[in-house]
């Protein structure tokens, strides 16, 4: 952890006490994968990864980041407690499983108490344990669900948030609910659907084994039985780490590199003006935590699959191969949105994809999405497959819907529909002892 | 229509208990001796996590209730057969439903008899064609071909299976440890069919059943109270409190004397049913704490 990133509260004591933990590790004996993997789960491995050669470069806002090796995050333990909730800084991981929850309790006391139950779980299935004391009583139906048993702990990180109906009359929340937060607004050709729409609670899992989040889930919606009910969940992966051992950009499901362009989350101070929620942004109990936005994009992949490479490419405005922008040669090389070819036409054309995402290049937010695919469309017959849009950041106003609002005249808008939406107030990290929420809750 | 689970039965005939089930007989010994401890312990408010408990009265009581809805289940499946052989078409379908709530809070009961759920609650497609009779052959009669022709030995044949099953029951006796998992059982059945629509597929009366179902799960949870209280009360007052909830939300779709048919369920009626359901049934499974020495 950077001294940069020391200022805010409530974490100060936490982050000194990773300081001390840190260098003790880091100086006593060589760094191990799991060592690296700790760091980088909370935040703290910046400075260190940068000077490893695997982050990039340390500037503000979005730059190119080269990913640093996907085995980092291979099966080891991301650290549950920290500064920041894990899963947000963390290098994305192979798989998501997200889940949305409505609650059932009717009063606070009660979504305290169920906040504190996934607090405990979570803290010992991110560790690679069992959860609960009972799983050898012929009496009693286990009380883990045992199908992560005996698995690595596979970087498993469990990133809990609260939606905007939570600060509704039921939990006397209301005065506690930031100003700018609320269901998104509608979007020009925004296909939402209830059934992939919104939540009290959203959970996001992922690991680098299925299995692995799978069970966190579904672990945690048996925790909540009679509490909350499951009101969404989609899974998503990426290539997995066996497939990519360089640990490249990861392509989507169009073919194509995404997350070149993201905020360096090695960089304290990239994330405190991009991502975590500040002491002074007027909202005391998110100081440390994440807007995350989630969206369930579907790709409308037989009509891309009959779209020239050419289209393709003008689509985002990078090359398909390579990754780089139109006219460059390399995947990080800088985005010029002025740059022209010899008739004077924009290289990167005027709808593609990553001029409007980029605008003036004055707004940022932290991509961190995941392909899915969910059978088939039974009224087309057609593949329901996509991509699950995830991103944080400080202050969704100011930063998703902005660029949201940009895409309106987005090309790539021929090829894909947005039917699912919610937001979430990811909570600042918990110290052990405490538990998730416990700022507001 | 049950789903056959050898391994999973609520009762045993009293003679394969008395011949094959040595540990079983310790436990209700045991039981038995330490019986007067438990009800004191009740009694005063201290929790003694480690006195093993008393069943012996929830055994009997789960008997007793047991062959009282079965005596009422004689006597109801009587006037339904009457009505189906008499031609009366619309007082057969009107008794349908009302009838098989004695069958369905106590469905685990002749389960353990043997073949009676097949002979008295098979749906079609679950035994062979040739095999098939009970109430769903009635039901289907009742609603697809809207007629009561061609059911009279049907009709016979049910009621003669339910006086066996009647007379079976003198038979059986209660085991603690299944006595426990019974309860779930019933709200399983209930998630696994009657939520979904697939019990009842002619009459679509499935919310008859879900509710005898939750009222026969509720039974045993109320037999056990007293023992689940001495030993942990939050769990007792949490399934408690999961009951009133399932019961206030299946009043909803109360209608006369009934309850409404199951196509006049939205998604999220069901869904919400269904969830509510899940979360009485995942306390309700913890009931075993009480089996712990
Ligand atoms: C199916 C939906 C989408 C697909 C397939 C997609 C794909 C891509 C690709 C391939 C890139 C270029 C590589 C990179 O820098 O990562 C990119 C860049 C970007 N996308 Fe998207 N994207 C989608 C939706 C969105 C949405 C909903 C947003 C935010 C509202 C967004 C924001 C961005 C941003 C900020 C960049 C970086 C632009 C820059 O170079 O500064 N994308 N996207």
């Amino acid at each position: 952890m950077s001294e940069q990133g020391g200022t805010q509260d409530p974490s100060d004591q936490l982050r000194k006490d990773e300081n001390t933990r840190q260098s003790g590790g880091m100086w006593r004996k060589a760094i191990t994968r799991r060592d690296v993997l700790k760091l980088a789960g909370i935040g703290g491995a910046g400075l260190l990864l940068g000077s490893l050669g695997t982050g990039g470069i340390l500037q503000a806002g979005s730059a190119p980041v080269k990913r640093e090796a996907q085995d980092l995050a291979g099966s080891g333990v991301v650290d549950f407690y920290g500064a920041h909730q894990a899963g947000i800084a963390t290098p994305p991981q192979d798989f998501v499983c997200f889940a949305a929850f409505d609650l059932t309790v009717d009063a606070v006391a009660q979504v305290r108490k169920l906040f504190q139950q996934w607090t405990e779980a979570a803290a010992v299935m991110t560790s690679g344990g069992m959860i609960g004391s009972s799983n050898d009583n012929p009496n009693l139906p286990p009380s883990d669900t045992g199908e992560a048993a005996e698995l690595v702990p596979s970087g498993l990180t469990i990133t809990f948030g609260v939606g905007p109906s939570l600060f509704d009359a039921r939990y006397g929340l209301s005065a506690k609910k930031p100003d700018t937060f609320a269901d998104l607004p509608a979007f020009s050709g925004d296909e939402l659907r209830p059934e992939w729409t919104g939540g009290d609670i959203g959970i996001q899992v992922c690991a680098n084994d299925l299995q692995v989040a799978f069970h966190a889930i579904r672990n945690l919606a048996r925790i909540a039985r009679g509490k909350a009910v499951l009101r969404w969940t989609q899974e998503g992966f990426q290539r997995s780490s066996h497939s990519d051992k360089a640990g490249a950009t990861p392509r989507n499901l169009m073919g194509f590199k995404d997350g070149t362009v993201n905020p360096n989350v090695h960089d304290p101070k990239t994330m405190d003006e991009v991502v975590w929620a500040q002491a002074d942004d007027g909202v005391p109990w998110m100081a440390g935590g994440s807007y995350m936005v989630v969206r369930r994009v579907r790709i409308r992949v037989e009509v891309w699959d009959r779209s020239t490479l050419q289209d393709q490419e003008a689509t985002f405005g990078r090359h398909r191969r390579s990754g780089a922008p139109l006219g460059s040669r390399d995947e990080f090389d800088q985005v010029d949105l002025n740059a022209k070819d010899e008739n004077g036409n924009p290289l990167i054309p005027m709808n593609a994809h990553v001029r409007l995402a980029r605008g003036d290049n004055s707004v940022h937010l932290l991509r961190r999405s995941y392909s899915y695919s969910s059978g088939l469309d039974r009224t087309t017959g057609q593949l329901d497959a996509g991509l699950l849009f995830i991103s944080y950041q400080r202050d969704i106003a100011k930063q998703f819907i902005p660029v949201q609002k940009r895409l309106a005249s987005d090309k790539l808008n021929e090829y894909i529909v947005h039917n699912g939406s919610a937001v979430f107030a990811c909570f600042p990290g918990v110290r052990e002892g405490g538990y998730i929420g416990d700022t507001l809750l | 229509m049950k789903v056959w689970n050898t391994g999973a039965v609520l009762f045993v005939a009293a003679s394969i208990a008395l011949a094959g089930c040595g540990n079983k007989e310790n436990n209700q010994a045991e039981s038995a001796e330490a019986g007067t401890t438990a009800a004191n312990t009740a009694n005063t408010t201290t929790e003694s996590a480690d006195a093993p408990v008393d069943l012996t009265d929830a055994m009997t009581g789960y008997k007793t209730y047991g062959i009282e809805q079965c005596d009422q289940f004689i006597i109801e499946t009587e006037k339904f057969v009457t009505a189906v052989k008499n031609g009366d078409l619309e007082t057969a379908k009107a008794l349908y439903a009302p009838t098989r709530m004695y069958y369905e809070r106590i469905e685990p009961i002749a389960e353990s008899l043997g073949d009676f759920d097949p002979n008295i609650d098979a749906r079609e497609n679950d035994v062979p064609d040739a095999d098939w009779r009970g109430f769903h052959k009635i039901e289907q009669s009742l609603w697809v071909n809207n007629t009561t022709d061609g059911m009279a030995e049907v009709a016979d044949r049910l009621f003669s299976d339910v006086q066996a099953l009647r007379a079976l029951m003198e038979t059986v006796e209660v085991d603690s440890t299944m006595l426990v998992t019974g309860a779930v059982e019933l709200l399983n059945e209930v998630s696994s069919s009657k939520v979904t629509g697939e019990e009842e597929r002619y009459s679509h009366t499935d919310l008859y059943d879900f509710v005898a179902n939750v009222e026969g799960a509720k039974k045993i949870y109320e037999l056990l109270q007293p023992a689940l209280q001495a030993k942990d009360a939050e769990l007792e007052a949490q399934i408690g409190e999961n009951f009133t909830a399932m019961e206030t939300l299946l009043a909803k779709y109360k209608s006369g004397d009934g309850y409404v048919s199951y196509t006049d369920l939205t998604e999220a009626d069901t869904k919400a049913l269904s969830q509510a359901l899940d979360a009485l049934a995942e306390p309700l499974s913890q009931m075993g704490t009480i089996l712990e020495a």
